[in-house]
């Protein structure tokens, strides 16, 4: 990085540490917090998403939509994420391949299982052998986007589907009074009100989700779990920079990232919740933070 | 709207018009001085500079790709790469599931290595070694309680700590942290284990198989190979 830097043998103290902590694997270190930022960022709308669509269809009157929609959000929430992890990106990875063999290469000599391998001829690899590294990773991280989305969807559908009950009825039967149409009640009525209901179940899913997110390091991507063992561990002196077993400080420095992540979003949590909770028939929507002077 | 989003993911990573030969190499990235990540993030060490080697002898366009040593072998079968390069013993058992091309590295001793005046019992004590290792197996077999670790620094770790009566790995990559231990660790058993090392690859590859086979074959003629040996493992390695 510095040009002090070329030479690390002769380094000592703070010049080690400095040139040290900027080599670029502790860039590559540093840019993973950026990832599994971004991991949360893109995954809790696509999870909110899925789970609205999830609700929505385990309410609905026709069995058509209400029975994949209960079936889903049962099923995704009691596989353990950890064999969900393992299970569900290989089955895309493989299931978007052979949709690709199907397309490219039907004719393909031997089929697609050979003895105990799974290859498609290479035109239909994905992503393909010659692609840029950037692709591969890009590629790791769709699937994790996908699976996350997946697990996660199924929870907030069950949060949903539950605020969704919890709206008073008398605001609906008011509602159907005005001669409002089903659609017009779900939209003015029922989905304004139920968010403050389903706010506490859902801030419990996103701070899952900020500490399921270690679980990147299973899908291959080189997530800031991955970096810091391969940092922390002891290094002789073939690398530039030997140094004991560090993984101790590496994994406490992720602790505080982890802690300081839930933190800031607890803190961002409560005021969503008081400005939701504005003008509603709750408690926190009166003003009052308890039932003092009796009822 | 959905069947375009899915067309289009199809087509996306097509662009790359595909280039014969590009062989993806699979690595560890954790096993100085075979292969490591260097800190400048790149794949280094013995097997990377055999493998650009090999591969510009036979040809070949190859890419590094670093991937976990626990799921190295199914990551092979399903395509994600197309070789095996991470210090990986031939043995009969791994021979079912892949093909190896012959080795580029003749067979070696595995050490035995504990704290010193730990007075460490081989037969019946706690010995670390790597997941899915024949150091692993073998110690499976002498009747030793086996802790594995996912990570070869792991297992050190573990003898460090204590965790482990002594830990059984290769002793080229013992060697270096025997040496810079300041006397803290020290060799106490060796014993042979496996064919020597090769490149894996899937058992239907068969021409990738015999282009890393000649390319293997003219670096032990030329003398090539031995150099890099030497290189990377000191003098007192053994050679072709």
């Amino acid at each position: 990085m510095f040009p002090v830097c070329a030479d690390p043998s002769l380094l000592s103290g703070l010049d080690w540490f400095s040139c040290y902590l900027t080599t670029p694997k502790h860039l590559a270190f540093f840019e993973s917090f950026g990832l599994v930022m971004l991991l949360i960022a893109v995954v809790a709308p696509v999870a909110l998403a899925i789970g609205f669509a999830a609700a929505v269809a385990s309410r609905s009157a026709s069995p058509l939509l209400s029975l994949p929609g209960r079936g889903y959000i049962a099923l995704a929430r009691g596989v353990p994420d950890i064999v969900f992890f393992l299970f569900v990106p290989i089955a895309l990875d493989q299931g978007f391949e052979y949709l690709r063999y199907l397309m490219i290469c039907p004719d393909q000599p031997d089929g697609v299982w050979q003895g105990n391998n799974f290859l498609v001829c290479s035109a239909a690899k994905l992503p393909l052998s010659t692609a840029a590294p950037i692709w591969h990773s890009v590629y790791g991280f769709g699937l994790a986007v996908i699976s996350f989305g997946l697990v996660f969807g199924a929870f907030a559908g069950n949060v949903l589907a539950g605020s969704f009950k919890a709206v008073p009825i008398a605001q609906i039967q008011t509602g159907a009074s005005f001669g409002m149409t089903q659609s017009q009640i779900f939209r003015r009525i029922l989905v304004p009100q139920m968010w403050v209901f389903a706010l506490p179940g859902l801030s419990n899913l996103w701070q899952i989700l900020i500490k399921a997110t270690p679980l990147l390091f299973l899908l291959g991507l080189q997530d800031i779990v991955y970096w810091a063992r391969e940092l922390g561990s002891s290094k002789t002196s073939i690398y530039a920079y030997p140094h004991p077993d560090w993984r101790l400080y590496y994994f406490g420095f992720l602790l505080i990232f982890y802690l300081g992540l839930t933190a800031i979003s607890e803190v961002a949590y409560k005021r969503i919740m008081a400005r939701l909770s504005r003008g509603q028939a709750t408690l926190a929507g009166s003003g009052k933070t308890g039932l003092r002077g009796g009822v | 709207m959905k069947s375009l989003l899915i067309a289009g993911l199809l087509t996306a990573l097509s662009i790359n018009i595909a280039t014969a030969d590009t062989v993806r190499m699979g690595t560890e990235g954790a096993y100085p001085p075979y292969n490591f990540i260097n800190d400048k993030k790149e794949v280094d060490g013995f097997e990377r500079h055999l493998g650009d080697e090999l591969c510009k002898r036979a040809n070949l366009t190859c890419v590094w790709v670093v991937n976990e040593w626990d799921s190295i072998i199914p990551n092979l079968l399903a395509g994600n790469y197309d070789t095996i390069i991470a210090g990986m013993s031939i043995t009969d058992e791994r021979d079912k599931v892949i093909d190896f091309t012959q080795a580029y590295y003749p067979p070696a001793p595995s050490f035995y290595v504990a704290l010193d005046g730990a007075n460490a019992d081989l037969k019946s004590g706690v010995i670390a070694a790597q997941t899915g290792t024949i150091q692993a197996g073998h110690v499976a077999a002498t009747g030793a309680t086996l802790v594995e670790f996912a990570t070869p620094d792991e297992t050190i770790a573990a003898v460090r700590n204590g965790e482990a009566d002594a830990v059984l790995a290769d002793s080229d990559y013992l060697a270096p942290i025997i040496k810079e231990s300041g006397g803290k660790l020290v060799q106490v058993g060796e014993v042979y284990l496996g064919d020597g090392i090769g490149l894996g690859v899937r058992e239907t590859d068969t021409a990738l198989k015999e282009k890393m086979n000649k390319a293997i074959t003219s670096m032990k003629q030329d003398g090539s190979l031995n150099k890099l040996l030497v290189k990377w493992f000191g003098a007192d390695v053994k050679t072709y």
